[in-house]
């Protein structure tokens, strides 16, 4: 505060004040070839140099944090994928080559990890995708308290992640828990959900679906809403019905949209940890007593801090950045399919 | 004059996100020197506020030996960081000890952590041997905390001795002996005797009982009786030769592939819900979790509880505490690590929380509280643990014996308790994930 009024306290000079309030006219004031005079040259090349230099400024806070949290920890886990590093003995590194990495491709447990994150991904992503477009459309419909509906469907993303699970963890215990409860009434024998093979796998999916279906129907809601009225009324004097207007009007406007949100969930799944972790309890970056829900980002936590492997468990990291690389690369190209197709 | 505002206002925008980057990093650098928790202490004639870390319940606030002691010496003030689990604290403590940063004043280490805190972070830690008569601790406690060329890098606090607790009114329900002196007359030598009054007790169960809580603590409780557990005394992995694991091994797969078992998770939410219920019908209990049962079972369970003594003497758990020499108030920290450990104090935690001592001088003083003796039905518990600490065989552990331990219990077994595999199934699957663990 105290520099403007001191700047508003000197009287403005020569250069400054002649062309006006546009700084472009200032400078091309400059560039008709009038050098300011020489007392204020020092003036005018402060303001030039402000005028280069203080966009990076402002930019320079996320790239400085970005520096010291993003770029350097992944480049010195890079270098510490390449050792043999022990929680213990941060100081006391040997060089492994690519040992860590070699270890990693014959190991039972990555590719268990990598399969694992991968089918929960796809049997969250899909259901939730499909519910959440089912649950668009409903909202899409003139109903009374819409705003109502629209909250209640983000609660759901509200709550922690801990939260969600523990409540979720208790309803899938296997002894009174009130799945096996509600199954019972059907005939079905209690199921040992965080044991089963397959049980786990759906009972982590089902939090990721319930924590994340109304935050993409909002989205779908919102394209929904930006749909021309006209489209739905010449299709319905067409004679089109409802499934018919939905199909082929708001499914290819929502294109764009959906290609988003797979994108989204996709980078989701793949780092998956939190809902597995707190599902599996004491133990639980393990995934599981046979690793039956360890996705790629416990089996990195488990060797970095439950066994205290930081080595590998850097490698892992890197492996999961490649793999990332890679997925997006193949959303990338589908993405360009589809658009071309259009 | 708008030119110079606009221009005054992008320096002054200019300087305050210096100002805010200059900030951040000087946070920064500020936090890594004296770390998150040690506010400006000494100084002016101020008060020194000392923290102690500490995973889980330690009871030393609950026993209010922070009171006692800020009370004693008015220019100390003390914080308590409580991480929760073991599993999160210590790697968080390894990384700050190593860093030399972001450290506590006091530093709680589980016995499972010691030797590697021992072999690979005694430099990190003030030699505490020279500050105390060392004969107050129970020898094999104190060797445990002390490098080969005799550094003690931390104290004795609680110890682990291990009693059976049961619900005696199950007990009865399931036609069973219910008087403690005679059951633990039925079981001992052998914990195998103790599975044998388990299928004993499935044969009449109550419904919706089982005899233990899980397998996994069977195969614990019986693994402190051994000698022999992961690690030779010569730090070498001896795990699949070990015959204490092999015979801690074979008792938890009786209890595995028997229906005793209530398949539970200890320390998991169902865990405690069980507790809650009263789902089974006894639990291998080291002193520290006396009080964790009186929490968790509730008013429902006053006086149905009773405790009797183990197969064998053995010892579960029991932790140290350390000052680590990146601490800023050494001198104080060592005055309150020595207060704390003494047998006076051990005592006054003992008759709060149950935590049993280290320091056999403590013995002739315990008592339990009165609430706790009322809730286990009278069970002289004091006599019952300190006979059971006095023959607890002494115990090597090596730097990855939690790890080796957890692959064990929550793969090994629970494949056999929970899905059903068969023994050596579950027993490869361990195998599997130690060689993982190892590096191997």
């Amino acid at each position: 505060m105290t520099s403007s009024k001191q700047a508003l306290a000197h009287p403005a000079t020569s250069a400054d004040a002649a062309p006006g309030s546009q700084p472009g006219a200032a400078r091309g004031a400059q560039g008709r070839g009038t050098p300011p005079p020489s007392p204020d040259s020092w003036r005018s090349r402060l303001y030039r140099w402000d005028m280069k230099a203080s966009p990076y400024a402002f930019i320079a806070p996320f790239f400085i944090i970005f520096g010291a949290f993003g770029l350097g920890p992944l480049l010195y886990t890079a270098w510490y994928s390449l050792h043999n590093v022990q929680l213990s003995g941060l100081d006391h590194q040997t060089w492994a080559g690519l040992d860590n990495y070699k270890n990693l491709l014959s190991s039972e447990f990555f590719w268990n990890a990598l399969g694992n994150t991968f089918t929960i991904g796809v049997i969250s992503t899909v259901p939730q995708l499909l519910m959440a477009l089912a649950i668009a459309h409903l909202l899409n419909y003139r109903l009374r308290g819409s705003t109502v509906w629209r909250v209640v469907m983000l609660t759901p993303y509200a709550t922690s992640v801990a939260a969600a699970t523990l409540v979720f963890t208790l309803l899938y215990s296997w002894d009174g828990g009130m799945v096996n409860w509600l199954l019972h009434f059907v005939g079905v024998h209690a199921i040992n959900w965080r044991e089963s093979d397959w049980g786990g796998q759906f009972a982590v999916s089902s939090i990721v679906i319930w924590r994340w279906t109304g935050y993409n129907a909002l989205i779908y809601l919102a394209a929904m809403q930006a749909i021309p009225a006209d489209l739905y009324e010449s299709a319905a004097l067409d004679g089109a019905g409802r499934w018919q207007q939905f199909r082929h009007v708001t499914i290819p406007m929502l294109r764009p949209t959906i290609l988003f949100t797979v994108v989204v969930s996709t980078i989701g799944a793949t780092q998956l940890f939190g809902e597995p972790l707190l599902f599996g309890g004491v133990s639980g970056s393990k995934g599981g007593s046979a690793h039956q829900y360890q996705t790629l980002g416990l089996y990195m936590y488990d060797q970095g801090w439950g066994i205290g492997n930081l080595g590998k468990a850097s490698a892992i990291a890197w492996t999961m950045f490649l793999i990332l690389l890679i997925v997006a690369a193949i959303n990338l190209l589908i993405t360009r399919r589809l658009r071309k197709s259009q | 004059m708008r030119t110079s505002t606009r221009r005054s206002r992008r320096l002054a925008a200019i300087a305050a996100v210096a100002a805010m980057t200059a900030g951040l990093l000087a946070g920064c650098s500020k936090d890594s020197n004296d770390g998150s928790s040690n506010s400006d202490g000494g100084g002016k004639g101020g008060k020194t506020t000392l923290t102690v870390g500490t995973f889980g319940v330690f009871g030393y606030k609950q026993a209010g030996l922070y009171d006692e002691y800020t009370k004693l010496h008015p220019t100390i003030s003390i914080k308590e960081n409580v991480t929760t689990r073991t599993d999160v604290y210590w790697p968080k403590t390894l990384t700050r000890l190593q860093a030399g940063a972001g450290t506590d004043d006091i530093q709680a280490i589980e016995v499972g952590n010691i030797t590697e805190a021992v072999q690979t972070q005694a430099d990190k830690f003030v030699d505490l041997g020279k500050e105390v008569d060392k004969s107050q601790w129970l020898d094999w406690k104190t060797s445990q905390a002390t490098t080969k060329d005799g550094k003690t890098i931390a104290l004795g606090t609680d110890i682990g001795p291990m009693a059976i607790c049961y619900r005696k009114d199950l007990f009865a329900k399931a036609g069973l002996e219910t008087d403690r002196t005679k059951l633990a007359a039925q079981w001992k030598g052998d914990w195998s005797k103790y599975v044998a009054v388990g299928k004993d007790y499935m044969k009449k169960a109550p419904s919706g009982t089982k005899f233990v809580d899980s397998a996994s603590s069977v195969y614990n409780a019986a693994l402190g009786g051994e000698s022999q557990r992961y690690y030779d005394k010569d730090g070498n992995v001896i795990w699949d030769k070990s015959t204490g694991v092999k015979k801690s091994w074979n008792t938890a797969m009786e209890v595995a592939t028997s229906n005793m078992s209530a398949k539970l998770k200890q320390f998991d939410p169902t865990w405690d819900q069980g507790f809650a219920k009263g789902s089974f019908a006894t639990v291998a209990c080291p002193a520290w979790m006396i009080g964790y049962i009186e929490q968790k079972s509730g008013d429902s369970g006053k006086g149905k509880w009773d405790v009797a003594a183990a197969p064998t003497a053995a010892n579960w758990g029991g932790s140290f505490i350390g000052v680590p020499t990146a601490g800023k108030h050494q001198k104080e920290a060592i005055a309150l690590a020595k207060w704390l450990t003494a047998p006076e104090q051990q005592a006054k935690v003992f008759a709060k929380q149950a935590s049993f001592p280290s320091t056999p001088g403590a013995y002739s003083s315990l008592k339990p509280a009165a609430d706790t003796t009322a809730y286990f039905s009278d069970a002289p518990i004091t006599q019952i643990f300190a006979d059971s600490a006095k023959t607890i065989p002494v115990q090597h552990f090596g730097t990855k014996d939690q790890p080796i331990g957890t692959a064990i219990t929550d793969v090994g077994i629970l494949q056999v308790e929970q899905k059903g595999k068969t023994p050596d199934q579950g027993w490869n699957a361990a195998k599997a994930e130690i060689k993982d663990v190892l590096g191997q």
